[in-house]
């Protein structure tokens, strides 16, 4: 079974993980806060309980950005 | 998932409203909820010409899109920072958004305009990026409001902004800064009108706004920001979020409504000490202004001034020095 490769960013980077899942596991898996990313397929926003599978290239975009003016 | 609304698979949860939204609802809500914050704090009126503060961010774009949904007359300004290929791509998304909506867009660039930029300049100035970028952001869109004859400058901060900054200003009891946090600062002393009608969503919303809407914006962080005290207090806010949905609304909104008066009356009396700047005629507290002096260290230059113009009396309509160039955007209306 092909694996989900994730892109993440800040710095940029991808992963490959095997299996599939859904989102919000996912980011419990790479300790990242739901609060502080959006995880994109295809362009479009894909939901804590949507689930992840084989062949797919999801997109992990934190969400902060630390301008202060 | 569902649509709170429609019952819809939903493509977002907003955990502090303990709903989730559809694509449609979503973008809905967004609207609805900057139209609350415009009314309850009473931040434009009815045929008023804005100026938006555009980074091509996601922020800045998001509110821009919004409010020319809504059909307010508004403009952007993008400023230069010349920050190497992150001021390319940010510059990029700023003019391929106004170029897509056939808005106008007026560009400042700090290099070009003024000889210095922020890496280099900070550093000779000896201050921090961030606060050398805000000095001046501060100072070029109130010039560019004042110049082009706009009521107000309308900026991207959102809930989370604003939550950041309150906590860094708790944290160190900088009861000045605390009085002036306002979600509008009204126009006097020769500053415009500043408003901030993102303060009722999360920068998590904005994000997903953007994505939703197809507006391409600069995802990368600001490479001069890394590390910076604002980005720790988010991540601190965030970690209490997390288990507590709903606390960074209530600790700003809460601030608003319960303590927010109190620190007004410091706030007011500098106010009441500004003059206008020796060298630009812009309204500050001491002889020069933190701009001026920053472009003097950071060995730039003023434009307004090479062409002989000088400063004249302070006056609500600050003087006219110079005009930002508008750079015509193909197809768009200028």
């Amino acid at each position: 079974m092909e694996p989900v490769k994730v892109l993440l960013r800040n710095p940029r980077r991808e992963l490959e993980v095997h299996g599939s899942m859904q989102v919000s596991t996912l980011l419990s898996r790479l300790d990242i806060n739901r609060e502080t990313v959006l995880v994109i397929r295809d362009g479009t926003i894909v939901a804590g309980d949507g689930w992840l599978g084989a062949d797919d290239d999801v997109e992990i975009r934190p969400v902060i950005s630390g301008g202060m003016a | 998932m569902k649509c709170r609304v429609c019952r819809e698979p939903a493509i977002i949860d907003i955990r502090r409203h303990n709903a989730n939204f559809c694509a449609d609802h979503f973008l809905k809500l967004c609207r609805d909820q900057t139209v609350k914050a415009i009314e309850q704090f009473d931040m434009i009126k009815p045929g008023e010409r804005l100026l938006v503060a555009v980074s091509g961010g996601k922020d800045s774009l998001a509110i821009w899109d919004i409010l020319l949904d809504l059909g307010y007359e508004a403009d952007g300004l993008y400023l230069g920072l010349g920050i190497g290929d992150y001021s390319d791509a940010s510059g990029a998304c700023a003019r391929a958004f106004a170029r897509s909506r056939g808005a106008t867009l007026i560009e400042v660039d700090l290099p070009a305009d003024y000889g210095y930029d922020i890496p280099n300049g900070s550093r000779a100035a000896k201050r921090v990026p961030c606060s050398a970028c805000g000095l001046s952001k501060r100072h070029l869109f109130d010039k560019a409001a004042i110049d082009g004859g706009y009521d107000v400058v309308v900026t991207g901060h959102n809930l989370d902004d604003e939550a950041a900054v309150l906590f860094g200003n708790v944290l160190r009891w900088q009861t000045d800064y605390l009085g002036r946090q306002l979600p509008v600062l009204p126009a006097r002393h020769g500053f415009p009108r500043k408003v901030k009608p993102l303060v009722r969503l999360g920068e998590r919303e904005m994000a997903a706004y953007c994505v939703v809407r197809g507006i391409d914006y600069i995802v990368d962080e600001c490479p001069m920001a890394a590390g910076n005290k604002h980005l720790g207090y988010k991540e601190s806010l965030n970690a209490v979020e997390a288990t507590s949905p709903g606390t960074k609304h209530d600790f700003y909104f809460g601030f608003l409504a319960r303590a927010s008066e109190l620190f007004r009356p410091e706030a007011e009396g500098e106010q009441a000490d500004l003059q206008p700047c020796i060298t630009c005629g812009a309204p500050t507290t001491a002889e020069e202004c933190a701009f001026c002096r920053l472009v003097e260290r950071a060995g730039g230059h003023h434009p307004d001034l090479e062409t002989g113009a000088v400063p004249v009396e302070l006056s609500p309509t600050r003087p006219t020095l110079a005009r930002p160039a508008i750079v015509p955007i193909p197809g768009a209306s200028v």
